[in-house]
């Protein structure tokens, strides 16, 4: 298994291919379409997260010591987004997730998306995602 | 919808443009097409270089000094008054009060005139389709005094169901508040008729103008209500800066509400006796840039002409519906036949931030979400919407860009 500093080069290496904002887009959207469903009885109102434009769904459980996320958002675009996100993430340590710097974001030059103001929220997505990890970590 | 009336040989969007500094930049490698005006409107050179002029010719502190500065800076901040007095056509200038904005106005009236007319079970009645500004603080205080709030229900196409409202108006209510044009839908409301409904019934109106400012000639005498709001903001002056207009003979019904300096003639430990007309509202130092730029504001528009304004932004509106209407997965929420500013649409399928996003990378400014009228999203039962809103420096041009951009938005998310 591939750590997240592996994983987050992976992706870096796949957006440099892209020179046109129209590859990069719809890629994530792509990834969007494939990201695996979720199951409809996590997508609940507590588990919505804050700050997005677009409702984003997260629901986190814990199997043999990895955290592993499932996440759904009603726009496609977020959607692809919190793909990346999960499939840098999920099946990691709670400590490895809470320690790692995700500096893939601005490499792959979605820095935009990181600003507090940002609609699509990427960073409560971000924040939520390690509160997560942290909240299981105290539960073990 | 209206038929644009025509539109003189005299004006030009191209030199209308060259005012805004703005507009020339580009946005993601593309020039900038800004359809977000609803949201804020740009600034013409003319009042940047107000302030500008203000800052650096003529700032001192107003109503109160002496001094040569002080009373060209009070003279100036009075005549904006007068310059919003003649836009609006209210009878007489101490009818202005500056605010610091639309939300603040709202605010103003909930507390220095409804909180003390309001009792147990009565009523006050707004429409489906409101701005949040335009909702909570009369909601607030309807919660606190045991009141109910009542709302005009939203036909299909965006109008007011005018049946509905009629039946609302009884002795109970003590308060109608309206916005003029919707800023989610651009529907023109009715508000000259829904005032004198509510005023054969005794019943005061309160009127959301934020929306028709910009975009119309709103008469406040000819809509005859007692309360008119509007931002400096979306009238392409400056933020923070907005006007509350009360009809003379209300404000003897009105209590103070923020209190401090400005407001006062005497003041001893004891009792304070305030000043009369809007300075009573005024408290504290104002925003006094604001208000020389707001009337800087009310001369750029002035001098184009609000019907010339109104008409060039009915074709607008026009013509980009005829070309939304050329995709068949676009649907426009609300189709009123009478509108202003604003289009509405969601691609079928598509969340509006997508189409936002896309439209963003290729240089469109338009707004996407609930645009703060979330009961309204619920009415039509969409999570939000994409918004065009137009200004005075639209072109056709930009509707082309944007159907351009909405064509490739749609391929690639969908
Ligand atoms: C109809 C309407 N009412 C009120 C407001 C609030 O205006 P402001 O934020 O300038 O106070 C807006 C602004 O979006 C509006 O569109």
């Amino acid at each position: 298994m591939a750590t997240i500093a592996e994983t987050e080069n992976e992706i870096v290496e796949d957006f440099a291919m892209f020179d046109q904002w129209d590859d990069k887009y719809q890629y994530i959207i792509d990834l969007g379409k494939t990201l695996a469903p979720m199951n409809a009885e996590w997508k609940t109102d507590d588990r919505l997260i804050k700050g997005c434009q677009s409702r984003v769904w997260l629901y986190t459980e814990l199997k043999d010591g990895k955290v592993v996320y499932h996440a759904d958002s009603d726009a496609i675009i977020t959607k692809g987004i919190v793909a990346l996100m999960v499939r840098v993430l999920s099946e990691h340590t709670p400590k490895e997730i809470v320690d790692a710097p995700l500096d893939f974001i601005e490499k792959i030059g979605l820095k935009e998306h990181l600003s507090p103001t940002r609609a699509n929220g990427l960073l409560s997505m971000v924040k939520q995602m390690k509160l997560d990890a942290l909240a299981l970590t105290a539960k073990n | 919808m209206n038929t644009p009336s025509s539109i003189p040989v005299t004006f030009s969007v191209t030199k209308v443009r060259a005012d805004f500094p703005i507009l020339t930049q580009s946005v993601n490698g593309k020039p900038l097409v800004y359809f977000d005006s609803g949201a804020t409107a740009q600034k013409p050179k003319q009042v940047i270089d107000a302030i500008h002029a203000y800052y650096s010719s003529y700032n001192a502190n107003i109503h109160r000094g002496v001094h040569h500065l002080s009373q060209v800076a009070s003279a100036a901040y009075e005549n904006a008054r007068k310059k919003v007095q003649k836009h609006l056509n209210a009878a007489d200038e101490n009818e202005i009060i500056f605010t610091a904005g639309t939300t603040a106005s709202v605010n103003l009236i909930a507390e220095a005139f409804l909180r003390s007319r309001l009792n147990p079970g009565d009523e006050v009645v707004i429409t489906g389709m409101e701005h949040h500004s335009n909702i909570l603080p009369w909601q607030q205080l309807c919660h606190e005094k045991n009141a109910t709030l009542k709302v005009v229900s939203v036909n299909d196409d965006g109008s007011l169901d005018m049946n509905h409202f009629a039946s609302l108006l009884n002795s109970k209510v003590k308060l109608v508040s309206c916005t003029h044009v919707s800023n989610t839908l651009g529907t023109i409301n009715p508000v000259k008729e829904i005032t004198s409904a509510a005023h054969a019934m005794g019943i005061p109106v309160f009127i959301d103008g934020a929306q028709a400012v910009p975009h119309m000639k709103a008469d406040v005498q000819e809509i005859g209500c007692d309360f008119y709001a509007f931002s400096g903001h979306k009238v392409y002056g400056p933020t923070g800066i907005g006007v509350c207009y009360v009809k003379q003979s209300r404000y003897s019904e009105m209590s103070t509400w923020q209190t401090g300096g400005g407001t006062i003639k005497t003041v001893t430990f004891e009792k304070t006796e305030y000043v009369d007309g809007p300075l009573k509202y005024e408290a504290g130092t104002p925003n006094i840039e604001g208000a020389i730029g707001l009337g800087y504001a009310l001369d750029y528009i002035n001098a184009i002409g609000m019907e010339v304004i109104a008409a060039h932004e009915q074709e607008l509106l026009v013509y980009t519906t005829q070309r939304l209407h050329e995709f068949e997965n676009v649907e426009i929420i609300g189709n009123a036949e009478h509108k202003a500013g604003v289009i509405s649409f969601n691609v079928k399928g598509v969340h509006p931030f997508d189409v936002g996003t896309i439209l963003d990378q290729q240089g469109i400014a338009v707004r996407t979400g609930h645009h703060c009228t979330q009961p309204l999203m619920q009415r039509y039962n969409v999570p939000g919407t994409v918004r065009v809103s137009f200004g005075v420096y639209n072109t056709k041009d930009d509707s082309d860009r944007l159907i351009a951009a909405l064509e490739k938005a749609i391929k690639m998310l969908s």
